[in-house]
């Protein structure tokens, strides 16, 4: 709760978020509650629902940024929100696991994020709310050296940034 | 395959210079760096003469990193002053070269270190080959201020190392790199830069941006680096003397990372993120006329200039596996030159040309190696959890590089090498450290 809050001060007061990494999606006991609290997670126009209840993140496979089936159905739901929720822009997160040469993992990490970007521009979300960012191996999310973390940090995260596009 | 060169002593032999005139020996002590098993050449350095009071602590410190310089490189071996005959107590006096041949010393280092007016020092030194019995080559000196002492110490080795291998050394140069803190998932980046062997670390940017992969200009006195700064990566350009720096590119909608200079300094190649597919690009060294050197939907990037400007070495994994290409500095077609096992990136053109190092990852452990410009002749310096970014000493004798241990406590250091595969040291920082780009021998 306490992480929630400072989550919704950094949206609410500075109007931008930051990079999330906290596996919240994982953790619905936020969502759907009796007494809706605005910006809360049960609130579905908040980032905190989109991040929790939607799911923020994708996960890749070794090397790939192709979408898995699992993919493809939480981004359909991120498509779905963002398209309701027009008043949000959003920077796509292309991270990669520490396998891999600084280089390499930056252009793959490119690769995932955009991969994220193309299948939402598809789906019907404005290509100007869209833009990518690759941290390559930069900002793993688990760090230890076993696949159980790889497997978390080959992501793609759709960190929300309140307003409109500026261009 | 046997990598490391040796060295092999070619002593003058006794009977037959003895006949000849002073001026006609043949044969002065050489260590020739070949291949073969290496038996570092014992050497000794007594302490460098005071020649006044002031210079009684440079004298004695600036003979010291001349010996760790020359036993630093695992070719030469130091002689402790506990096992000396004699010593040498005025630098211009005779050399009782006996009692080095007792010790089996083959090189003896003398100095005499003054200080001056404005804080000025005056370094004297002279070479010997011990086992002939004669100066090699002649006595020489350096001035500088007395904050400079390092860099004259730096000099002396230099001059020491190159007479007796008859290659250039490297020991008057520095290491641009990025200083590390804090976890593995939040890790904070600070370009710095520092001598060769870790003395005089200075910090280039401040913390608050991821940076990455420095990049020296030929001439020492600029820095192209990645970061973070506006959000997204981007090159920027850092004059190292006044620390301003200036992005070179920034459009929206890309990412510009792994900058190289070209060999005289005018020209950048790099790699541009555009729509998920990466590929390489020039443009002049103050951002102006980019061009695009690859047009594929594969990754291309970790490019690096041939030493005559005309070709490019680079990453790619148009193939299917990251592998490495050499093109023409202007774009066009590419040959592919790694076809071993695994997986091949950052390859680094060595500066005599001969040679790419490279990162290799095969069977979950990542090396360091080596192979000739054709692909033949790899051979893998190093092993470990995790080995990237090679970069080499400005003779192409040594390369350095990052190792990351393994784990949640995982960290980076910069390690040192000699291309035979030999003598593997960390490099000390003052924290983790990663991405070293070693700088050219100095003026």
């Amino acid at each position: 709760m306490r992480y929630l809050m400072k989550a919704l001060l950094l949206v609410g007061v500075l109007g931008t978020a930051s990079a999330c990494t906290n596996p919240g999606r994982f953790d619905t006991s936020g969502a759907g509650g009796a007494g809706m609290v605005p910006g809360s997670a049960s609130d579905p126009t908040s980032p905190a629902y989109f991040e929790q209840t939607v799911g923020d993140r994708v996960l890749f496979a070794v090397d790939q940024s192709t979408l898995s089936a699992e993919a493809v159905a939480l981004l359909e739901m991120q498509a779905t929100w963002l398209m309701d929720n027009p008043a949000f822009t959003a920077v796509i997160e292309g991270h990669a696991d520490e396998q891999g040469t600084r280089e390499y993992n930056l252009a793959l990490g490119a690769r995932r994020a955009s991969s994220v970007q193309n299948f939402l521009i598809e789906r019907g979300v404005a290509p100007n709310r869209l833009k990518t960012v690759s941290y390559g191996k930069e900002r793993p999310l688990e760090i230890c050296s076993a696949e159980s973390c790889y497997a978390q940090n080959r992501r793609a995260v759709t960190v929300l940034s309140a307003g409109m596009p500026t261009s | 395959m046997k990598l490391l060169k040796l060295l092999t002593l070619a002593l003058a032999l006794s009977g037959l210079t003895l006949s000849l005139p002073v001026a006609a020996r043949a044969e002065p002590l050489r260590l020739e760096l070949t291949d073969g098993i290496i038996e570092p050449l014992p050497f000794a350095v007594p302490a460098f003469q005071a020649e006044n009071s002031g210079a009684a602590e440079l004298a004695q410190n600036i003979a010291r990193v001349v010996a760790s310089d020359l036993a630093g490189t695992g070719l030469f071996r130091e002689i402790p002053a506990s096992a000396f005959i004699s010593n040498v107590t005025n630098f211009d006096s005779p050399l009782q070269y006996a009692d080095w041949r007792a010790i089996n010393a083959q090189a003896l280092i003398t100095g005499a270190v003054s200080t001056g007016a404005g804080g000025r020092i005056t370094v004297k030194f002279r070479v010997f080959d011990v086992v002939s019995g004669a100066p090699l080559g002649e006595g020489l000196q350096f001035g500088g201020s007395v904050a400079s002492w390092r860099r004259i110490a730096h000099k002396v080795s230099d001059v020491v190392y190159s007479r007796i291998t008859g290659e250039s050394g490297y020991f008057d140069s520095r290491v641009a790199f990025v200083s590390e803190t804090g976890p593995k998932n939040a890790r904070r980046k600070r370009l710095a830069i520092m001598d060769y062997d870790g003395a005089n670390v200075q910090y280039l940017t401040e913390s608050n941006a991821i940076v990455l992969a420095p990049r020296f200009s030929p001439t020492g006195d600029r820095v192209l680096y990645t970061s973070y700064e506006t959000g997204f990566p981007r090159i920027y350009l850092l004059d190292v003397a006044s620390v301003g720096r200036r992005v070179l590119d920034d459009q929206d909608g890309t990412m510009t990372f792994a900058p190289r200079f070209s060999p005289d300094g005018r020209t950048v190649v790099f790699s541009l993120s555009r729509g998920g597919n990466t590929d390489l690009y020039r443009m002049n060294a103050d951002g102006s006329g980019q061009q695009r050197l690859t047009s594929a939907p594969s990754i291309e990037t970790a490019p690096s200039f041939s030493p005559d400007g005309q070709y490019i070495v680079f990453e790619s994994d148009r193939s299917g596996s990251p592998q490495l290409y050499i093109m023409p500095a202007t774009g066009g077609e590419a040959r592919r030159i790694s076809f071993g096992p695994g997986r091949y990136g950052t390859p680094v053109w060595s500066p005599r040309g001969d040679m790419v190092a490279f990162t290799k990852q095969n069977r979950g452990r990542f090396h360091i190696g080596v192979m000739r410009t054709d692909g033949s002749e790899e051979r893998l310096l190093t092993a470990s959890f995790l080995d990237e970014g090679p970069s080499w000493s400005p003779n192409g004798r040594v390369i350095m590089f990052t190792r990351e241990s393994q784990g949640a406590e995982g960290q980076p250091a910069l390690y040192s090498i000699d291309i035979s595969g030999r003598n593997l040291r960390r490099v000390a920082t003052p924290q983790a450290g990663s991405d070293p780009a070693w700088g050219p021998l100095q003026n």
